[in-house]
């Protein structure tokens, strides 16, 4: 039997890891961890034994039935498909997802609820699976909102706090917007083409000519139509303006979980569906450039933010959203296969930095503010260095993965002539690398500013937290190199990752994608723009904030502009905004409904209906005198009355 | 022999029925009302006879016997109750028999 007859297995493995640490209470840690870790693992191995087996059939898709799921006319199949696209993902996923399950041991050894934790990150793991190797649309949902669910418990996984279940309720409200129009755009799709599998659908979409173009809906074609209802699905779930707002307050929940749900795996989902539909794209120019402005927008934004934050996790959090924008950026410009490798490089890259600020709060007892950091290089030597290697590859140093991803993105948006684009992503590049490189210098290097205690007791983390980190900084420079660009290999096609993923992503035959040949020299012009832009942004940070300037540096910076500083430390004050213009409006509706309809009217009714009830009881209660003559009597003349009534 | 009409067994029966009615609705000794109540069912079983007879229809006949053996189980229990009724109160005057009231 081979192991691609396992394939439904596969999103099964960690579903039976959650039920068993779910259900098993009292069971001992030692167990919890086995069951924790070890079904991840086999998770990883039956993954690793498919896509080794996948390797001999590619291009082919490979689809698995588990069992016929009929819903209505259309028949939709429990069903798992295996084709580049989702070997990518099912390959990140699993690996990325097994190691933070490994380092979770040891950031959550000491905490209560260490079996509720792997039980819920097990179920994320299932449900991710799921999402990515669903063959149809309908399982991909199931996936979708089985990870929204996950993260939810895990953002209110401290939900003895105040603001961890707050933040969990605020991240789901904000997705399940996003989601009706995911379900809006599902709905259209299966009414006109009858089915959700994506073998059958997308070929139909390309043949149907007209039938997609024509005007449809909001004044777009069907294929733009049901392009944005899936876009503002993705705009929720990969935290895409406007809806990004609740990506930096799920850092509440445990790092790990920020790291695997929050940066590598769940929010890429969005950018997946986009590449995934992306037949549906190119038949919507407009919407794609609406993707790509989107993008463009959310990765500045996002990186301007970044640029004040004090807490490590939220310059994390907002670089996320900022890299987030990035992918779309390359999806809106029909840069599929761009993006996800971006998305590749970026889930090695930023799972490694989360967990190196979670081995860093590990070291500190708790403590995320930056400001009570600083030289903790000479402490945790192993974390600094693995850290280092994750902030070079997120600001797009040349030889590390970043680099490769980003400039493949900056290169799509030149060569589709979107130049605003491209010095948009060249600004967030700049930025990027100033705010990473302002989180190592205020983390790792200058004196240390916590207190006394916290520096008895700095120290390295143990090697269960540590080999993970040295494998995702492994992850973070290799992963590069699968995706070399022509100009680097003097035109020869060496770029395993676009020969790799180009079935899935082709390009419609006689589409309106017309890319520009750039030439050699501007691309290598390019390319050195992108990578002095890197560099500046590190060595201008290394100005402000390094050489022992530490904390001073930022305080100068900010008194140039103190009021730009104060609407960055507020993010711009959007969750205000939305406070104001959203939350409080549903609040005085909510309660106009309560007190009005729901007070007044229903429960008027009912107490109405008690109130005339008890009046008559109070009324006829005389007649019970307790006399059995009376009552004799009342019968009688009750008979009286039928006899009257039955006979005259 | 001329058959005696109908119609005299159920004057007889209206007037049986009559007075027990007004006797279950004005006495106040309980056994006196279940003497009224007697008189009221054998009114009853008076007209059936007389119309099973009348008609030449047995039904009537099945009737008062399960008139009968109801009449002597409820007046088993009925008398019963009024035993227990006395045992705990010294009466079985009805009227002050009231404590089921508002």
């Amino acid at each position: 039997m081979s192991a691609l007859d396992l394939l439904w297995l596969i999103p099964l493995l960690p579903f039976a890891g959650a039920a068993v640490n779910g259900l098993a209470a009292r069971a001992p840690q030692r167990a919890v961890t086995l069951v924790g870790v070890g079904f991840p693992l086999a998770t990883l191995a039956l993954a690793l034994a498919c896509l080794v087996e996948y390797a001999a059939v590619w291009p082919r898709a490979v689809e698995n039935v588990l069992y016929r799921w009929t819903a209505g006319e259309a028949a939709i199949d429990v069903a798992f498909l295996l084709d580049p696209l989702s070997a990518v993902m099912l390959f990140v996923v699993t690996f990325v997802g097994f190691w933070i399950h490994v380092y979770s041991v040891g950031y959550m050894g000491r905490e209560a609820g260490y079996r509720r934790y792997f039980a819920y990150l097990n179920l994320f793991l299932g449900a991710m699976l799921l999402l990515v190797l669903g063959n149809n649309f309908l399982v991909l949902f199931v996936g979708w909102e089985g990870v929204g669910l996950c993260s939810y418990l895990l953002i209110g996984f401290y939900y003895d706090q105040p603001f961890p279940p707050y933040a969990g309720m605020k991240a789901f409200i904000v997705n399940r917007i996003g989601d009706f129009a995911f379900l809006v755009g599902l709905f259209a799709l299966l009414a006109r083409f009858g089915t959700l599998r994506f073998g059958e659908l997308f070929p139909r979409i390309a043949a149907a000519g007209e039938a997609a173009t024509a005007p449809y809906a909001l004044g777009l074609s069907f294929a733009g139509f049901v392009a944005l209802c899936l876009f503002v699905g993705a705009m929720g779930k990969s935290a895409q303006i406007p809806l990004y707002v609740w990506l930096p307050d799920a850092m509440a929940g445990p790092t790990p979980v920020s790291a695997l749900i929050h940066a590598a795996t769940m929010v890429t989902a969005g950018v997946y569906v986009v590449a995934r539909a992306n037949v549906l794209y190119q038949l919507a120019p407009g919407v794609s450039l609406f993707v790509a402005a989107i993008g463009a927008a959310t990765a500045l934004l996002a990186a301007t933010i970044g640029l004040a934050q004090t807490d490590i996790k939220k310059v994390l959090a907002y670089s996320t959203v900022s890299q987030l924008g990035y992918m779309f950026l390359a999806l809106g410009v029909g840069a599929y296969t761009a993006a996800i490798f971006h998305l590749m490089t970026h889930a090695f890259f930023k799972a490694l930095l989360f967990l190196g600020s979670g081995s860093v709060i590990h070291a500190m007892g708790g403590e995320q503010d930056m400001r009570r950091m600083g030289g903790l290089k000479r402490h945790l030597p192993v974390t600094y260095w693995t850290f280092v290697v994750g902030a070079l590859a997120i600001a797009g140093v040349p030889g590390f993965a970043g680099f490769f991803s980003k400039d493949e993105i900056l290169h799509a948006a030149a060569a589709e002539g979107q130049w605003l684009l491209w010095v948009v992503g060249l600004l967030t590049a700049l930025l990027t690398a100033f705010y990473m490189f302002r989180a190592v210098h205020l983390t790792f290097h200058g004196e240390f500013r916590g207190s006394e205690e916290q520096a008895h007791h700095l120290h390295e983390s143990p090697p269960v937290m540590t080999v993970p980190l040295v494998v995702l900084a492994v992850g973070a420079v290799v992963s590069g190199f699968v995706g070399l660009p022509a100009l680097f290999t003097g035109g020869r096609d060496w770029n395993l990752f676009h020969r790799f993923l180009h079935p899935v992503v082709a390009e419609l035959p006689g589409g309106s994608h017309e890319a520009h040949e750039l030439g050699a020299p501007v691309e290598w012009a390019l390319v050195l723009v992108a990578v002095a832009a890197a560099l500046g942004g590190i060595f201008y940070a290394r100005r402000v904030y390094g050489l022992g300037r530490g904390l001073e540096g930022g305080r100068v910076w900010a008194a140039r502009s103190p009021f730009l500083h104060h609407l960055l430390v507020d993010k711009y004050r959007v969750d205000e905004a939305y406070d104001r213009v959203i939350v409080r409006p549903l609040h005085r509706l909510a309660r106009i409904l309560w007190k009005g309809v729901d007070a007044l009217v229903i429960d008027g009714a009912v107490n109405l209906g008690a109130a005339a009830t008890e009046l008559t009881g109070d009324l006829v209660r005389f007649t019970t005198t307790g006399n059995v003559r009376n009552y004799a009597l009342y019968f009688f003349l009750g008979v009286l009355a039928l006899f009257w009534w039955v006979l005259l | 022999m001329t058959a005696v009409p109908v119609s005299w067994y159920l004057l007889l029966a209206g007037v049986l029925f009559a007075i027990g009615t007004a006797g279950a609705l004005t006495r106040r000794n309980g056994i006196a009302i279940f003497l009224s109540i007697e008189l009221m069912l054998n009114a009853g079983n008076l007209a059936l006879v007389a119309y099973s007879r009348l008609w030449d229809d047995h039904t009537g006949q099945l009737v008062v016997f399960f008139v009968m053996a109801v009449a002597a189980a409820e007046a088993a229990v009925g008398l019963a109750l009024f035993i227990a009724i006395y045992r705990q109160r010294r009466t079985i005057d009805i009227n002050r028999i009231n404590l089921m009231r508002w």
